[in-house]
């Protein structure tokens, strides 16, 4: 302990040169200004504009492309000072980057949208960057496991899976019958964990719940067969456990978590749901992005190589990402839990350990690019369940979708980083061909198709959830 | 010193750490938590040997973080000796005793605030009854809020009002400094108040004998006697005032040792359990060495050298 005076007063000590040095920065500003005007021209990103930068995350093992941007100093490379600080919920997160607190954050993809919208808090958050595919489950409580289990096909003494909710639906009816609520916890109105917990159990017949947001009712649970709320990701092992809830939907590691504990069993992650589903998302404000164009496309070539890396050589790096992941200052976790998920396998019921390569999809299918078509996914489910209140003409979901997932920046970086020979051009999608729309799909637990350009078209598929001009 | 003051002096408080750290030891692994058994004495100690260890190890990677930024810029000079070149503060994460240092320095900001605040307030409210009238009620009422009520309140204030491209101070660090202030005002202001209104007739009647100008009064008559009760109001509030910064540190997230006991909270990795409990025996042995050193300021400051201080 002798040493930490010294530390403390240096660290101060350096608070002040930082100060000096910045007041000095900001009288050359104008001088830089010019320089980045001359760089531009010859479309080569120009010198950052903003080089301290801190962002956001929440303690999850997708947050990964941040941590390795940094630890592999691919922030260094592109001139960038990053400071990473894990945030408490993904509301304070969420102000954070509003307030101007943080420069960026990993986020739920869709807070930027419900944010650009004004479901919950109005602010013109963007983004640039996807931050993977994948990477959720479904757990349930070992009572309702047991519930369930009469009703799933089995196969080999082991279930057959994907699981479908319809083998859940006979124990909520149960629970209905008894007079009991049949309640799960998912991590925020907004979060995919939401849309997919909802997207299960409506497949399933069972009904999650309508929003009514022109009525004051931000709960979700008009209607409801199962009556959905916000735990925190850390705390929904001990929030099932407790009996609060009889299941849930979150992020990894806390399936897994579920398992180790003997508490929970998973019955369904998300890619079974929608194979690779977009995820997280790197969102900024939109302000940052128009004063720091050069900040920002930097941002994007550090995180690009850092989602490279994760995904390299058929993930040979990922065992090193655990050990990076497990440390206090990121996850934090042990490293056997995060390895689990990490590594390509998921485990169901203790001891049925499966293979699932694509679990955590970091580079691979381009799950980068931001694609409008992901965003028109969230804005169609939240249209679906009663959060945006009225129709919306599909131009409409065209138009959001493009305010708020920013393709073009992603090419700046992806083209300065195959310029610099850091990257190939078939390692991105054809830019000069990319509408920003991936093909009409119908890889669902529900087979139902999508595709991004005709949402509408989408919502008429659903027998659970409103559309046209329906209205809570 | 007899055999009996030794004994309870010394031997006594031994014995009662040693009988603590027995029965810590012996029950600890009895309770099986999710994380694995609750870490015993010997463990929690280990975990401090690894913080202390992760934080030479923090202090390597901030070392070879200013070479590659003098690389960088040796580079940058090659290419072109006019490039506008700087050297970046680290980056890294603040190590436990980073966060201990944060913690300190908000406390004593927040702290130093409030008794500049308060103590003057509280005098003046003991030698006015008009002014005690006055405050009195808005004293009452602001007393028993809880800090974590003016948590949200100070952070949504100070994110509007304070904003600065180049702020001097982190806004965290306004907002816990801040709250810290909200809370520890009020036990020095009614202290001081009572302290100041009790001065002894005597005095008062010398002073108005002597004429003393209102200044001289309060210099020579009412800080005098008044400062055991300023002392223990300003004792009162530090022990608050820690309490308060922990607390808010967690639930707003700011740095500190309570972010750290958060952070720690929400990893649930093995080894948490242990080194939340490393970091709640050094906040408790910080608030302890906090509140002797009032102790001593205040034995320093009084007149009456005999009163027996606890």
């Amino acid at each position: 302990m002798s040493k930490t005076p010294t530390s403390g007063r240096r660290t101060f000590l350096k608070k002040a040169t930082l100060a000096l040095a910045l007041s000095m920065s900001m009288s050359t500003g104008l001088l830089i200004n010019t320089t980045v005007q001359a760089a531009a021209d010859t479309d080569k990103i120009g010198k950052p504009e903003k080089a301290d930068l801190k962002f956001g995350f929440i303690k999850l093992t997708d947050m990964a492309p941040l941590a390795i941007a940094y630890e592999k100093h691919f922030f260094e490379d592109e001139g960038l000072y990053v400071t990473l600080e894990a945030q408490a919920n993904w509301k304070v997160l969420l102000d954070g980057v509003i307030d101007g607190q943080l420069d960026g954050a990993h986020m739920l993809a869709g807070q930027p949208l419900a944010a650009t919208i004004g479901f919950g808090t109005k602010a013109d958050i963007v983004t640039p960057f996807s931050m993977d595919l994948n990477g959720n489950g479904i757990t349930v409580s070992n009572a309702v496991w047991e519930a369930m289990k009469k009703h799933v096909e089995m196969k080999d003494g082991k279930p057959v899976h994907p699981i479908k909710a319809d083998a859940l639906k006979p124990v909520v009816e149960d629970f209905k019958k008894e007079g009991k609520p049949f309640n799960m916890g998912m991590v925020f109105p907004v979060s995919t964990h939401n849309y997919e917990l909802r997207y299960w159990l409506a497949a399933g017949g069972i009904h999650p719940g309508f929003y009514a947001p022109k009525k004051d009712d931000i709960k979700g649970t008009i209607k409801a067969d199962a009556i959905l709320s916000v735990t925190p990701p850390p705390q929904m092992p001990s929030t099932l456990e407790a009996g609060t809830i009889n299941g849930y939907c979150v992020g990894e590691p806390w399936n897994q978590q579920a398992v180790f504990k003997g508490i929970g069993v998973p019955v369904i992650t998300d890619y079974e749901i929608w194979k690779n589903n977009p995820e997280k998302v790197f969102g900024l404000t939109k302000e940052f992005t128009e004063k720091n164009p050069n900040t920002t496309a930097r941002i994007v070539k550090a995180l690009i190589r850092a989602a490279y890396w994760l995904d390299e050589n058929n993930n040979a790096n990922r065992a090193e990402a655990v050990k990076i992941l497990s440390k206090p200052e990121y996850v934090g976790a042990d490293e056997k839990v995060i390895a689990n998920s990490m590594t390509g396998t998921f485990e169901y019921e203790k001891g049925d350990k499966r293979d699932i390569p694509d679990f955590n999809v970091f580079f691979r299918h381009n799950a980068t690019y931001p694609y409008y078509s992901d965003a028109v996914w969230y804005l169609t489910q939240m249209r679906r369940w009663g959060q945006i209140a009225d129709k919306k003409e599909d131009k409409w979901y065209d138009e959001t979708a493009k305010s708020v997932y920013l393709p073009a920046i992603y090419k700046k970086a992806a083209e300065a980083l195959i310029a610099e020979g850091k990257m190939k051009q078939e390692d991105f999608p054809d830019f000069g061909a990319e509408s920003g729309y991936k093909p009409a799909t119908n890889e669902f637990i529900d087979g139902k198709t999508y595709d991004g350009t005709k949402p509408n078209d989408y919502l008429d598929e659903f027998e659970i959830g409103l559309k046209k001009d329906d209205a809570v | 010193m007899n055999t009996k003051h030794i004994f309870q002096t010394f031997a006594a408080p031994f014995l009662g750490i040693l009988l603590f750290l027995a029965i810590w030891q012996i029950g600890a692994p009895k309770i099986v938590t999710s994380l694995g058994a609750v870490p015993g004495p010997v463990q929690v100690f280990d975990q401090f040997e690894g913080l202390v260890e992760e934080h030479q190890a923090a202090r390597q990677k901030e070392a070879d973080f200013y070479q590659r930024q003098e690389e960088r810029n040796t580079e940058a000079l090659k290419e072109d000796p006019k490039a506008d070149v700087t050297i970046r503060p680290y980056t890294g994460k603040a190590t436990f005793f980073d966060q201990i240092w944060t913690s300190i320095f908000t406390v004593m900001t927040g702290f130093v605030l409030a008794g500049l605040i308060a103590i003057p307030l509280g005098i003046v409210a003991g030698l006015s009854q008009t002014v005690y009238s006055a405050i009195n009620p808005l004293i009452q009422l602001f007393k028993p809020v809880s800090p974590l009520a003016w948590l949200p309140i100070v952070t949504i204030i100070v994110s509007a009002v304070y904003v600065s491209d180049d702020p001097m101070f982190a806004k965290s660090f306004v907002t816990s400094a801040l709250t810290v202030l909200l809370c520890c005002l009020w036990p020095t202001i009614i202290n001081t108040t009572v302290g100041v209104a009790n001065i002894s007739k005597d005095l008062q009647n010398v002073s108005k004998v002597l004429r003393l100008s209102w200044w001289t009064h309060v210099r020579k008559i009412v800080l005098p006697s008044a400062i055991p009760m300023i002392f223990t109001g300003l004792r009162l509030s530090l022990g608050i005032a820690w309490m308060v910064l922990i607390a808010a540190e967690m639930l707003a997230q700011n740095p500190g040792l309570g972010k750290f006991v958060w952070d720690e909270f929400q990893n649930g990795s093995s080894n948490s359990l242990g080194r939340i409990i490393v970091a709640v025996i050094v906040i408790g042995l910080i608030g302890f060495a906090l509140d002797r050193g009032m102790l001593l300021l205040q034995r320093h400051f009084s007149w009456d050298k005999s009163a027996a201080l606890r």
